[in-house]
């Protein structure tokens, strides 16, 4: 089957020369959830973000193509992406205390997005956005729709989030580590959440997150990215049975277990972390040589 | 909605009170000028010249706050003057704000090209002497009350500009910005829509403090005469006469004063309690 998003080769670089992404590959086919780990700084958001078109000024596409249902983003016109993007696409973002905006009651930040990607009638948008609502699992969503975002907790804000991600019925999400800003015990229900949502909708999902025990309850494949590379594309199963990359165990290995809380952690090889220092006198392929 | 109420009734404090009632009755009293004002502001009078104020001896009655040495009553002109005063603070107010907001909000959202544009022309502006500015502004235009306005504007749409800029870009930075993009919103859809409602409380307590100088500088310009011609009434004309005769009659001079730094102190108390009440912390 052919994959719903494929991204091949993407290179992103600062202004300044400096690569952010190195030249990047991956598919996505419909309905399956793709993990993206990585430690901070490795470029899992930046995927996302050109992904979705929404990078910062200060970073530029090298090269590279993008397909979004056989369509290559990057070489539409401006205008001609966003609207593609606005109707095939979603975003669950980091961070539920800023993602919502704060002037406007959650009624109509929700129908908005239907009245505007999908050019519905307002009262079939109210009447989804109570659907919607009623989905994600939040009760008295007749007050919760004339709340502003500032009177609701995280969990609900991230639940609205979820329900307007899912409103539009796009066939991708990228979820931005949905819940790193939420409680320990918030973030279990809304990780349940998302993957029922995910299932029942069929959605493509590309799983932007640090957290291993997240991946491997709901994706199916992922892809590990260390300084801009993806140095393991591998199934979950394989990634914590047999990781192949050195990175991969040590990244693995990184969480502490309840049988041995004393273990050393493995540091990262040093060959790697010298590629990091020395990004130009170190080719690509001694990178890679280390599998 | 409990706490809503409860902050409505803290953050509406005394200051706020005074301030408003103040402008309120301002306000009220230059509207119906034409029919409480005990004189006409402009009919000369030589016989009833530098009366004093209502409680001091050889005050007549009518003069409640006395006449100036043409004999023109005091109270009638300041309310009078207060026409002058009012309209140019919120039409000159009022357009300042929309310059300035909508070159700050372009400015800030768009970045790049345009926010390079913008914010160095801003920094130019900034380096004029303001007040010889709108006098140099006036000198070409001319006189009339659409120069003030325009002078206002003119000098101070930089004001705005900064602030609202400087806001528009922290906002710009917040997730729900970025959700409103993915979405495929246009970018004057974002600006109007979702950035535009987020840096109104701003704009409110510029537009008081703009209210504010704005009243003022017209009394600078009036006291230079170069504000409406001198036949009308307004506060710095009276101040910039009742100078010449301080020693013989004060109050020619102290009451326009009084009303005019009430009058400011009004809308810049306003502007800094209207800030506490949108404090987006507090709120």
């Amino acid at each position: 089957m052919k994959p719903y998003l494929s991204i091949r080769n993407l290179s992103v670089s600062l202004i300044s020369g400096q690569r952010v992404l190195r030249s990047v590959s991956m598919e996505l086919s419909k309905g399956a959830v793709r993990g993206l780990v990585g430690e901070s700084g490795a470029g899992k958001s930046m995927i996302g973000k050109a992904i979705l078109g929404i990078l910062p000024h200060s970073l530029i596409i090298k090269e590279g193509e993008i397909y979004l249902e056989g369509v290559d983003l990057l070489s539409l016109t401006p205008n001609d992406r966003r609207k593609k993007i606005g109707t095939s696409a979603a975003l669950i973002p980091q961070d539920p205390l800023t993602a919502l905006n704060p002037s406007h009651r959650i009624c109509r930040q929700i129908i908005n997005r239907l009245i505007d990607i999908l050019g519905w009638e307002k009262p079939d948008a109210i009447r989804r956005a109570y659907e919607l609502l009623d989905e994600v699992q939040i009760p008295d969503a007749k007050r919760v729709m004339q709340s502003f975002p500032h009177e609701l907790s995280g969990g609900m804000r991230q639940r609205i989030l979820i329900a307007s991600a899912f409103a539009a019925e796009p066939k991708l999400i990228i979820a931005d580590e949905p819940t790193t800003a939420l409680d320990v015990t918030v973030q279990k229900q809304i990780l349940k959440l998302i993957n029922e949502m995910q299932t029942r909708h069929g959605t493509a999902m590309l799983f932007i997150t640090h957290d291993l025990g997240v991946v491997s309850k709901i994706c199916q494949s992922l892809s590990v990215l260390y300084s801009g590379k993806v140095i393991e594309d591998t199934s979950v199963i394989k990634f914590f049975t047999k990781p192949k990359h050195s990175y991969s165990r040590a990244l693995l290995a990184a969480s502490p277990k309840y049988t041995d809380p004393k273990s050393n952690l493995i540091p990262v090889p040093e060959k790697v972390l010298s590629f990091v220092e020395n990004q130009i006198s170190l080719s690509d392929e001694a990178w890679m040589n280390d599998r | 909605m409990v706490s809503r109420q409860f902050n409505l009734k803290r953050k509406f404090g005394l200051r706020m009170w005074l301030a408003s009632s103040w402008l309120a009755c301002l306000f009220a009293v230059t509207l119906f000028a034409p029919l409480i004002s005990p004189h006409d502001p402009l009919a000369q009078d030589l016989f009833s010249s530098r009366l004093p104020p209502f409680w001091m001896d050889g005050a007549e009655p009518g003069y409640y706050l006395g006449s100036d040495s043409l004999g023109r009553d005091v109270l009638s002109r300041i309310f009078y003057g207060g026409r002058i005063a009012l309209s140019v603070a919120l039409l000159a107010g009022i357009a300042t704000c929309l310059v300035g907001t909508a070159l700050g909000v372009i400015s800030g959202y768009l970045g790049g090209w345009a926010d390079l544009f913008i914010s160095r022309l801003v920094d130019i502006w900034m380096a004029f002497p303001p007040v010889l500015f709108a006098i140099l502004l006036i000198a070409v235009i001319g006189t009339g009350l659409t120069s003030i306005i325009i002078a206002i504007v003119v000098i101070d749409w930089t004001r705005f500009c900064r602030v609202i800029r400087a806001e528009t870009k922290s906002q710009s930075a917040m997730d729900y910005v970025t959700s409103a993009r993915v979405a495929g919103r246009s970018r004057l859809g974002i600006m109007l829509v979702e950035i535009l409602p987020n840096v109104l409380p701003t704009i409110v307590v510029l537009l008081s403090l703009e209210m504010g100088i704005a009243v003022i500088v017209e009394a600078i310009l009036s006291f230079v005469n170069l504000s409406i011609s001198t036949d009308f009434p307004t506060w710095g004309g009276m101040i910039s006469e009742g100078r010449t005769s301080i020693h013989q009659a004060w109050w020619v001079l102290v009451f326009p004063l009084v009303t005019l730094f009430l009058t400011v102190l009004s809308f810049s108390q306003l502007g800094e309690g209207l800030k506490d009440r949108f404090d987006p912390v507090l709120r």
